[in-house]
């Protein structure tokens, strides 16, 4: 058994100081991290199934069911009355890409439970690559789900300008990347995958529905001051805001501004969270041995 | 409480060093002033009964957990303060299986080597080297989740060795396996280290996993309490054997826990 074409390793050869990782080493690694995830979301095609059906059924069911109910008046960023169906569009995007982020951080709190993330914790690359790395690959994989849906709304007569569809992409991105790190970090605080239902129940739902993914904030106000005042607070209203202005080529930049500070918060206690020096993981005792 | 430590100077830069580590989960001690070193080129075993915090020092160890009391050296290098360093030069294959069941024997591996900057070519060179060393080459293209138990832990050393690490650090590495492929595995982890200079760090709680010739660390309610040759811990502790001696040290660090 030869595993080295070197001579054997000796104590002084072990010590020498290793080549620096340059940036070629790291593009590796993140490229390493982006078909990983990838070939994980290609194999599990139940996930990309349901990430589809759920808000195809809000658009055809759903949007039909409500056109008549919820009129939408004129707003900004439409120039004339639109369809529900057109209105509501932004919000799935914005709700594939929370569902994503959060299904990015259950599938960390699976890795972590199965044993898998360790294998990415105990790489030499500093740990808030790593996660960076990890955020960006999941966002990759959630702007691909949206572009497939935005697909299936085309045929479906549910249109944005055709230049909308590239605008789109950066405002997409921030809002995944926003949505990813909070996913990480709850991954970090969820010790159990059984705890992920409460995420659902307290996380997911009142996020989407305290914003304005389904109906406008004007309409919110008339009917709840209170509702809308906890719909101005959710930084998920921004997301869907930026991206809606975003399909008509323009910047809402009240939602550029809350969705970049609540990434960088999100993303900074994540970081923290996993940072073993002052996170939370070296507190509770891992699942991984007996030993 | 009896404690064996019969250590000698080991040589400049040992492979692995504790030294005075401690670590609480909450209030909950699990390892306690523990201090020993690997020498270079060295089979050592870490034997300790379920619980005796055995996974806790290898979390330690590979940087999972921050080290707040005391420090470990990893060829010199602090995994603290040069955790790049020193997780370079470390191969792990941990207790609970970590390979991706949906991926294949090479997505598994190739995503290994870019976890440690290696590119794809030098990696695929890598790759079928490693599976050659443990014997797997034919499965390549298999998914992990179609192996045996015994071939996945086979693929986690080989995953183990791909970024060439002076010092292996195996956790339980053989659970859950049949007799035939424990000492296949154990077999090949020596070999590695006799031909290969490689430093290996054994955790387990199966005493006929140790060898005569082997170092031995011992751990008992996350207590050191023996470090030194298997000779050595026998003729201090007057047994007749490694698993009496074991049986007397743990015995001994239960009566004293309060």
């Amino acid at each position: 058994m030869n595993i080295r074409p070197s001579d054997t390793i000796t104590a002084a050869t072990a010590a020498k100081p290793a080549p620096r990782f340059g940036i070629g080493n790291y593009l590796v690694c993140l490229k390493g991290i982006l078909i990983r995830e990838g070939l994980r979301f290609v194999n599990q095609r139940e996930r990309f199934i349901s990430s589809l059906v759920r808000p195809l059924l809000w658009l055809f069911i759903f949007a039909a069911g409500f056109r008549q109910v919820l009129g939408v008046s004129i707003i900004p960023p439409y120039k004339t009355y639109v369809l529900y169906e057109v209105y509501i569009t932004p919000g799935l995007c914005g709700m594939i890409l929370l569902f994503s982020g959060m299904q990015s951080s259950l599938s960390m709190v699976y890795d972590r439970e199965m044993g898998n993330m360790r294998t990415l914790l105990v790489s030499p690359f500093p740990r808030w690559f790593l996660l960076v790395s990890k955020l960006l690959a999941g966002v990759a994989v959630s702007l691909a789900q949206v572009y497939v849906f935005l697909a299936v709304a085309w045929f479906w007569n549910v249109k944005a300008p055709p230049y909308g569809y590239l605008m789109v992409l950066p405002a997409l991105f921030l809002a995944g990347l926003m949505l990813g790190a909070l996913g990480l970090l709850l991954s970090s605080v969820i010790k159990q995958l059984e705890n992920f239902a409460g995420v659902m129940n307290f996380v997911i739902f009142p996020m989407y529905f305290a914003s304005s993914a389904l109906y406008p904030l004007w309409r919110v106000q008339e009917a709840s001051p209170l509702l809308y005042k906890i719909c101005l607070a959710n930084p998920f209203t921004y997301a869907v805001e930026l991206i809606r202005f975003a399909f008509y080529g323009k910047i809402e930049w009240t939602s550029l501004a809350v969705v970049v500070a609540f990434t960088a918060i999100f993303l900074a206690g994540a970081i923290l969270a996993y940072d073993p020096s002052r996170g939370l993981m070296t507190r509770k005792q891992d699942t991984g041995g007996n030993g | 409480m009896q404690h064996v430590d019969s250590r000698k100077d080991a040589g400049a830069i040992p492979a692995l060093d504790v030294s005075h580590v401690s670590h609480s989960y909450g209030r909950k001690r699990a390892l306690n002033d523990v201090s020993f070193s690997i020498a270079p080129g060295t089979f050592a075993v870490l034997l300790g009964l379920n619980g005796a915090g055995k996974t806790t020092l290898f979390s330690l160890i590979s940087h999972l957990y921050d080290t707040r009391h005391g420090s470990i050296r990893i060829f010199g290098y602090d995994i603290s303060r040069a955790p790049g360093e020193a997780l370079r030069r470390l191969g792990i294959v941990f207790q609970a299986r970590t390979l991706d069941l949906d991926l294949s024997v090479y997505q598994n591996l190739s995503y290994h080597a870019s976890l440690h900057g290696i590119g794809s070519t030098e990696a695929r060179r890598r790759i079928d080297e490693v599976l050659a060393a443990v014997d797997m080459s034919g499965r390549l293209h298999d998914k992990a989740r179609s192996l045996s138990g015994g071939q996945m832990r086979r693929i986690e050393i080989a995953r183990a060795l791909l970024h060439r690490p002076p010092l292996l650090l195996l956790d339980e590495a053989t659970v859950g396996l049949d007799v035939k492929s424990r000492a296949g595995i154990l077999a090949d982890i020596r070999r590695l280290v006799a031909t290969e200079g490689i430093s290996a760090f054994w955790a387990t709680h199966l005493i006929d996993e140790v060898d005569p010739s082997d170092h031995v660390v011992v751990l008992a309610d996350g207590n050191l309490v023996a470090d030194a040759r298997v000779a050595e811990v026998i003729r201090l502790t007057g047994t007749m054997s490694i698993g009496e001696a074991f049986s007397r040290l743990s015995a001994a660090a239960a009566e004293s826990v309060p």
